[in-house]
């Protein structure tokens, strides 16, 4: 799992490549707690069109960045979103914290 | 057409046998000419099952063995998964949508209902200090 990221201003823009599952879970956890480690970072996309496979780890994963952004009062998006993920996503009703574009 | 077949893996409680345990099934299941998105609903519901034998079952003792059988019956696919770990006290609760016994582990309590969602049906099996065995089958139909 590889994880492409660009920031502007508060906005943070997260590319992920690679299968998320159990096993990736950990690693991409910590690169991405790496990157909102910066406080000034306000709003995450995770853009996840590179993630060739996913399960409900990625869903922990996902929940887990919202957690800790949304404690400072900001936001996050998914973009590229297989049907696959997005059936996951939608029957954990995921949608209601994080905006899907 | 009345296709039977049958195959078996074991593998070491690791995580990075997940991608291992997918391909197997993906591989099994390709000569019932899966559609695409049959073939993402089983590699998601094996990956759950397999997750949860070496993370739940075997809190990742990587000595411990996961069997993986997947059988063909007609255009039926069935795969089973066990684990001889620490087994379920209360099934109906571990099934229920977002009960997770390891919240520290960023587990959702998703993987039941996601094996529920993916597959036709879902069986599961455990007996506390003995193991788990989860059955999941799934009919491959062409152009479904
Ligand atoms: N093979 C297993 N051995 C022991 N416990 C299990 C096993 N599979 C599932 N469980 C229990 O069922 C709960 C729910 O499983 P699941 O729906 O996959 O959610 P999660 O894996 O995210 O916790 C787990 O948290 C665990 O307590
Ligand atoms: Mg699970």
């Amino acid at each position: 799992m590889e994880i492409n990221a660009q920031k502007r201003g508060s906005k943070l823009y997260a590319a992920l490549t690679g299968e998320l599952d159990q096993h990736s879970a950990e690693k991409v956890r910590i690169m991405l707690d790496t990157l909102i480690h910066d406080i000034t970072v306000r709003e995450l996309t995770l853009d996840l069109s590179g993630v060739t496979f996913m399960d409900s780890a990625g869903l922990g994963v996902v929940l887990g960045r919202y957690k800790k952004i949304q404690m400072r009062g900001g936001k996050v998006i998914v973009t590229g979103v297989s049907a696959s993920v997005d059936r996951i996503f939608r029957m954990s009703g995921i949608y209601t914290l994080v905006e899907r574009r | 057409m009345n296709l039977q077949n049958y195959t078996e893996v074991a593998f070491s409680a690791l995580s990075q046998n997940e991608t291992f345990a997918r391909a197997v099934v993906a591989s099994f299941a390709a000569q019932l000419n899966p559609t695409i998105e049959q073939l993402s609903d089983l590699r998601t519901a094996v990956s759950e099952a397999v997750t949860n034998a070496i993370i739940h079952g075997y809190e990742q003792d990587a000595s411990k063995l996961v069997r993986m059988e997947c059988r063909i019956d007609g255009d039926i696919l069935t795969v089973t998964v066990r684990d001889d770990g620490c087994g379920i006290a209360d099934i109906a609760l571990a099934r229920r949508p977002f009960y997770t016994s390891k919240p520290e582990l960023e587990r959702s309590g998703m993987g039941f209902s996601v094996m529920e969602a993916f597959m036709d049906q879902v069986q599961v099996e455990s007996v506390p200090g003995k193991g788990t065995t989860v059955t999941m089958s799934k009919q491959i139909r062409h152009g479904d």
